[in-house]
């Protein structure tokens, strides 16, 4: 006991010493919020709209996490439009969907010098630095599914406009109940941003559209992208508005749970149910008559966009600077939008004519 | 209660391979003395650390001359960058072992000093002054693992399960899913930046620095040799007069204060607080701290198998990236390479042993 107390001392004045130099570097003033100094890369190059696809480039697909099935789909998308574009094609990426693990994939593929790097963010900031060094080394970063900092990519490819998310939702509602009678929605989390924009949307719309007039949505509850949650939820929507017509699901999650309680329960058929799920969890609950429509985009289509924008920018086709227009393969013409954002389009519907055509 | 199991234990072979090649002067003849030297010198190269260093000096040539892009400048100090969080909670973390308890909450005490940072910036607080702060925060939240630790008694790996989660909740509490995001690219910028023209990142001068630190600290000075004696027999080492629980309290504060350290360094890193930094990262520092050679049990171990071990996992995983290996096979070979962590040095110790007591009825000595 004697010898352990200026043991302590010496140990205390080690770990005291770093916190106590740089509090004192704090005294000399400081950086606070809103002094940041800016920067980042800014495209000077110019567009050749009529210049051929280059061939050979080399593309690298990086998803938010790996052995995930929308991502699955997506590549799949992307290897065919690469395979036509006669370039070399990889899929990589981290298993756990955290930014930090995508950062490490990033350098290596930088180093690796791939010419088009395809990637869904797992946040907006993180990976500006590494993004920043790879576009130095030359190569073009097309973001998809989900974007980062517009001024660290150059291009982004969007699903759809939630705009038109909000409306395609309602619309099938509508037509699902003859715009008539009570509607609720059953969201993912209360502060998911997709989603509260989609709401937004069929708020305004419900109240100025004239063809909505009869249709009154009763209640806005959230499952949390949780599949108990989300089923008790849609029990406690059923018991509590005894005359819902329709439940709109915003979120595949949602729309799965509550697929699963009203196919078992007495108001299968009789209360519809639509939003955004996927043709595989949603099979069943369409073949077996509890759904009759939903919507999604189409991953697989979009993985073939990102990949022609990321080929039509690294032939110079496009810089990224808006009102730019270039073929996509078999999907068409794209204009490139405000902050580089090229938009696939309308939601695809599914119904019992067409699921069996979508594997994802 | 584990101390109890291990009060009646000698653990002779156990003391005697803390790393440090064994002082202890042997009887020998003149004629056996050359014979001698050289196996003491051999078993000095089998220790554990020693492999660790070998194989890893080894897998770097290996991988430099056949994986493409790996051998460069530029690569080494991604692989810098990538260790250095692992790097530093396991400096800090050797120690812990090394008296015979575990701090499973590190990675979340780095999950909440960045989500505090985020706040505390959001609030209009200078960096220069929340830099500190954070860093006094991480150490706030090891003293109360090192609190329940040693004040109450609890097994540390029930107190830091439970921190583990408590740290991470009130990360999400604090800043929910979102992130903060606008830091000045002057840190930011200088947490990714290369020393001059050099390829040397920046972060290497206080991992070295703290590196330094606690290599001399466990292996020669007194407080070294106490955590030594607190894991190998903490009965023994009070009745010798070492405060075990002063000793043990003030690791985990000093694992916090690195927690937080890291927390500052990562939420710069990559220029984003938020509550799930880090997320998972306590079990790949545990790994690399087993993996180099530190025994779960306390008593045993030495800094440079545990850094090469950090150097190992990581070029390991970069080099697996470069060469286009698959996510899936490059989690089965880490876990590979973790479970021989563990299996390994009890293998090899049983081999050993088994040696000498062959080696001792040839020679017709009694040890």
């Amino acid at each position: 006991m004697k010898g352990s107390k200026p043991m302590n001392r010496r140990r205390l004045t080690l770990l005291t010493t770093p916190v106590l130099a740089a509090a004192m570097l704090a005294a000399c003033g400081g950086t606070t919020q809103g002094e940041d100094d800016g920067g980042g890369p800014a495209g000077g190059a110019s567009a050749d709209p009529n210049a051929d696809f280059e061939t050979g480039l080399t593309y690298a697909m990086l998803p938010k996490s790996v052995n995930n099935p929308y991502f699955e789909a997506s590549s799949a998308g992307a290897e065919a439009a690469v395979n036509a574009l006669g370039g070399e094609f990889e899929y990589t990426g981290p298993s756990d969907a955290s930014a930090s693990s995508q950062v490490s994939y990033i350098d290596t593929l930088s180093q690796q010098a791939t010419d088009v790097l395809l990637l869904s963010a797992n946040d907006p900031n993180a990976l500006c630095s590494s993004l920043e060094q790879a576009r130095a080394g030359g190569t073009v970063v097309v973001t998809f599914d989900s974007d980062v900092d517009p001024a660290c990519r150059d291009l982004f490819v969007s699903q759809v406009d939630s705009a038109e998310v909000g409306l395609a939702l309602l619309e099938m509602a509508a037509e699902q109940i003859d715009a008539t009678g009570e509607i609720a929605i059953l969201s993912a989390t209360a502060n998911a941003t997709n989603q509260n924009a989609w709401i937004d949307v069929m708020e305004a719309e419900l109240e100025s559209n004239t063809s909505y007039a009869d249709m009154e949505l009763v209640d806005v509850v959230y499952g949390d992208d949780e599949d108990e949650k989300s089923f008790s939820e849609t029990q406690g929507l059923l018991q509590a508005h005894p005359d819902l017509k329709a439940i709109i699901s915003p979120t595949t999650v949602g729309i799965a749970a509550a697929a699963r309680y009203l196919s078992g329960s007495e108001y299968k058929g009789q209360v519809a149910l639509t939003g955004l799920g996927t043709p595989n969890q949603m099979r069943e609950f369409v073949q077996d008559g509890t759904v009759t429509e939903f919507a999604l985009w189409d991953p697989t289509a979009l993985g073939e966009l990102a990949a022609y924008t990321g080929a039509a920018a690294a032939s110079g086709i496009i810089t990224g600077a808006e009102g730019e227009v270039f073929t996509a393969g078999d999907l068409g013409e794209y204009t490139v939008g405000a902050d580089g954002v090229v938009t696939l389009g309308p939601p695809t519907r599914f119904n019992a004519d067409n699921i069996d055509d979508f594997d994802f | 209660m584990s101390d109890d199991a291990r009060l009646g234990e000698a653990r002779p072979s156990e003391r005697e391979s803390t790393g440090k090649p064994p002082a202890r002067a042997l009887p020998a003849g003149p004629a056996g003395d050359a014979g001698l030297r050289l196996r003491e010198a051999a078993r000095a190269l089998a220790t554990w650390d020693f492999g660790v260093v070998a194989v890893t000096v080894g897998f770097l040539v290996v991988a430099s001359m056949t994986v493409e892009h790996f051998g460069t400048a530029r690569n080494a100090g991604y692989i810098i960058l990538d260790l250095a969080p692992i790097l530093l909670l396991a400096l800090t973390m050797t120690l812990i072992v090394t008296t015979g308890e575990i701090d499973l909450s590190v990675a979340s005490t780095v999950g909440l000093t960045s989500a505090a940072m985020g706040v505390m910036w959001n609030g209009g607080m200078a960096l220069e002054t929340i830099m500190p702060v954070a860093v006094l925060l991480g150490a706030a939240l090891g003293a109360v693992n090192g609190l329940f630790v040693t004040g109450f008694g609890l097994p540390s790996l029930a107190v830091t399960i439970g921190t583990l989660a408590l740290y991470r909740g009130l990360a999400y509490v604090l800043l929910g899913d979102t992130a903060v995001a606008d830091w000045p690219r002057l840190f930011t910028g200088w947490t990714l930046g290369r020393i001059g023209d050099s390829a040397i990142p920046n972060v290497l001068v206080p991992m070295a620095v703290l590196a330094v630190i606690c290599g001399v600290l466990l292996h020669a000075t007194p407080v070294g040799r106490s955590i030594y004696a607190a894991g190998a027999n903490p009965i023994a080492a009070s009745y010798a007069g070492i405060a075990v629980g002063r000793l043990k309290f003030w690791l985990y504060v000093a694992s916090g204060a690195m927690a937080g350290l890291v927390g500052v360094l990562w939420t710069l890193r990559y220029s984003s607080a938020r509550a799930d930094n880090a997320a998972g990262l306590e079990l790949t520092v545990i790994a690399v701290v087993l993996l180099g050679g530190v025994s779960i049990f306390g008593g045993k171990g030495a800094l440079p198998g545990v850094l090469a071990a950090v150097v190992l996992l990581v070029s390991v995983q970069n080099a697996l990236r470069l060469a286009h290996v698959s996510t899936e096979a490059l989690t089965v070979v880490t876990g590979s390479l973790l479970i021989v962590a563990v299996l390994a040095p009890n293998a090899l110790g049983a081999l050993r042993t088994a040696l000498r007591r062959r080696r001792t009825t040839a020679t017709g000595r009694t040890a």
